[in-house]
């Protein structure tokens, strides 16, 4: 038995198949994935991402020590709320995991994964060493996301005219509280919506509102096809430790300017940005029946080779695509085996569909 | 629990097998297969007039989750395959008993009284569980 959040119970009686995630009892889907994505790029769903890990930060030194910790800048976070995408390196300029960061009232607020949870506590405990900065884990919080370009308006008619008028004003990469909760204009899945995140005893009641609105829940297969769509790497597929950000689409989450802020991996990664034989992580087309999956050899004719690291059908494009690391020489055509046959593929930017739109 | 109906037979591999009227056999997957699968978003079907022997695979369905071989019940030649899963696979697991996969003229009629009977697949299901 895994961990379980305060929606199980709610999870088995709306019918999920509960699967496994990180050490959690997470729901796969209600039903269908394929329904539950249509459902989310249509209109909007529910997800249950209680399992992630909201940290507050604060203290004197609280900026300086997340300019030295990530590899984009907080100083960057100029309005209250503003939130940014960063990965967190090690010395090596590996990516320890990747997270957000919002500026708040009383410092930051930082969410990172569930699968690597006690390694970021570890990591960051001991790297507050010598800074005058405390960490703070909200347990006592539950996090859930509505996505889809009907959720911010269906969420909004549905609380306190304070918090409609908050959800109203947001900014996108924006949060800020209202009472007890945290309302941000983030997500997961390429569309419009939010992710709030409140009191946990508050949780089960909420979520079973949004679904008595006609929000469906929306489970992680769901969630995985819909992240991929939209180009967002899966830490632990699509990036580790041993990966450079440089090698993961990530490279536009470096702040290398100013060039007098060290932080941790800027020496390792300024060595690899002048290399011009980096792998590089693009996305990939399946034109035919098929369905491309993780590990799957990628061969590109001339230049070598490389391996998907995500892999999936995608239900907004009807056909399969893929993520996948391959030489840096890769033009726009490559071949990848599936179970002894090689099949065409079309190579393309990392992100298929936005805001409900094809892009490739 | 998954839906197992009483008039079929089935393989341990999670085909089911239906005795038509004019002899020939069609064959599709059960529900407790479509439900281990997850969302079907292709089958690839045998071509017409390919023989058979009983237990070999004679084609795939793919799922969000996995590509599984479909094995053929029972020896004999494909007679029929079934288009519109081509074109709507999310028909196998709607209604996985009517979602029939390819037609076969049987060898042997013999073979399909050595597949499981519902009892037998049922208790065959909860022993993999």
């Amino acid at each position: 038995m895994g961990q379980r959040t305060p929606l199980f119970d709610q999870h088995l009686a709306f019918g999920a198949k509960m699967v496994d995630f990180g050490g959690w009892d997470m729901p796969l889907h209600y039903g269908s994935q394929v329904e539950e994505h249509h459902q989310v790029r249509r209109d909007c769903g529910v997800f249950d991402v209680s399992h992630m890990t909201i940290l507050d930060i604060s203290g004197p030194q609280a900026k300086v020590w997340l300019q030295y910790l990530l590899a984009n800048d907080v100083a960057r976070l100029s309005f209250n709320g503003k939130a940014l995408y960063s990965a967190m390196l090690n010395e090596a300029g590996g990516v320890i995991d990747d997270l957000i960061v919002y500026l708040t009232e009383t410092g930051y607020r930082m969410v990172v994964n569930a699968a690597t949870r006690d390694k970021d506590l570890a990591w960051l405990n001991a790297q507050t060493a010598g800074f005058e900065v405390s960490l703070v884990q909200r347990t006592d919080l539950t996090m859930l996301a509505v996505q889809g370009p009907q959720a911010r308006a269906k969420v909004a008619g549905l609380v306190s005219s304070a918090r409609a008028a908050l959800i109203d004003s947001l900014k996108p990469f924006q949060g800020l509280p209202e009472g007890d909760w945290f309302i941000a204009r983030t997500g997961y899945t390429g569309e419009d919506g939010l992710e709030i995140m409140l009191p946990s005893a508050e949780a089960s009641r909420f979520f079973n509102e949004l679904v008595g609105i006609g929000i469906a829940p929306i489970g992680l297969g769901a969630r995985d096809t819909l992240r991929l769509e939209a180009g967002m790497n899966l830490y632990g597929q699509d990036m580790s430790e041993s990966v450079s950000p440089l090698a993961a689409n990530m490279g536009w989450t470096i702040a290398w300017e100013p060039a007098e802020r060290n932080f941790i991996g800027r020496a390792a990664l300024e060595a690899q940005r002048h290399q011009t034989d980096l792998p590089k992580l693009v996305g990939l087309v399946l034109e035919e029946r098929g369905v491309l999956r993780a590990h799957q050899l990628v061969k590109v004719a001339g230049i070598g080779e490389g391996e998907i690291t995500s892999g999936t059908f995608s239900p907004t494009l009807g056909k399969s695509v893929a993520m996948a690391r391959v030489p840096a020489g890769t033009a726009d055509r490559a071949e990848v085996e599936i179970r002894g046959k090689c099949y065409p593929v079309r190579v393309v930017q990392p992100t298929f569909v936005r805001h409900g739109k094809i892009l490739v | 629990m998954s839906d197992i109906p009483n008039e079929l037979r089935y393989s341990a591999s999670h085909e089911w097998a239906r005795l038509e009227a004019d002899g020939t056999v069609s064959v599709g997957i059960s529900d407790h297969a479509q439900a281990a699968l997850g969302d079907v978003v292709y089958v690839e079907l045998p071509d017409v007039g390919l023989e058979f022997e009983a237990g070999q695979p004679a084609g795939v369905v793919e799922s969000v989750k996995a590509a599984s071989d479909i094995y053929s019940p029972l020896s004999g030649k494909v007679i029929a395959i079934n288009d519109a899963l081509t074109d709507n696979p999310e028909l196998v697991n709607a209604s996985p008993y009517e979602s029939w996969f390819f037609r076969i003229k049987p060898a042997n009629p013999a073979e399909l009284e050595a597949l499981l009977d519902a009892a037998a697949y049922q208790a065959a299901c909860t022993a993999d569980a």
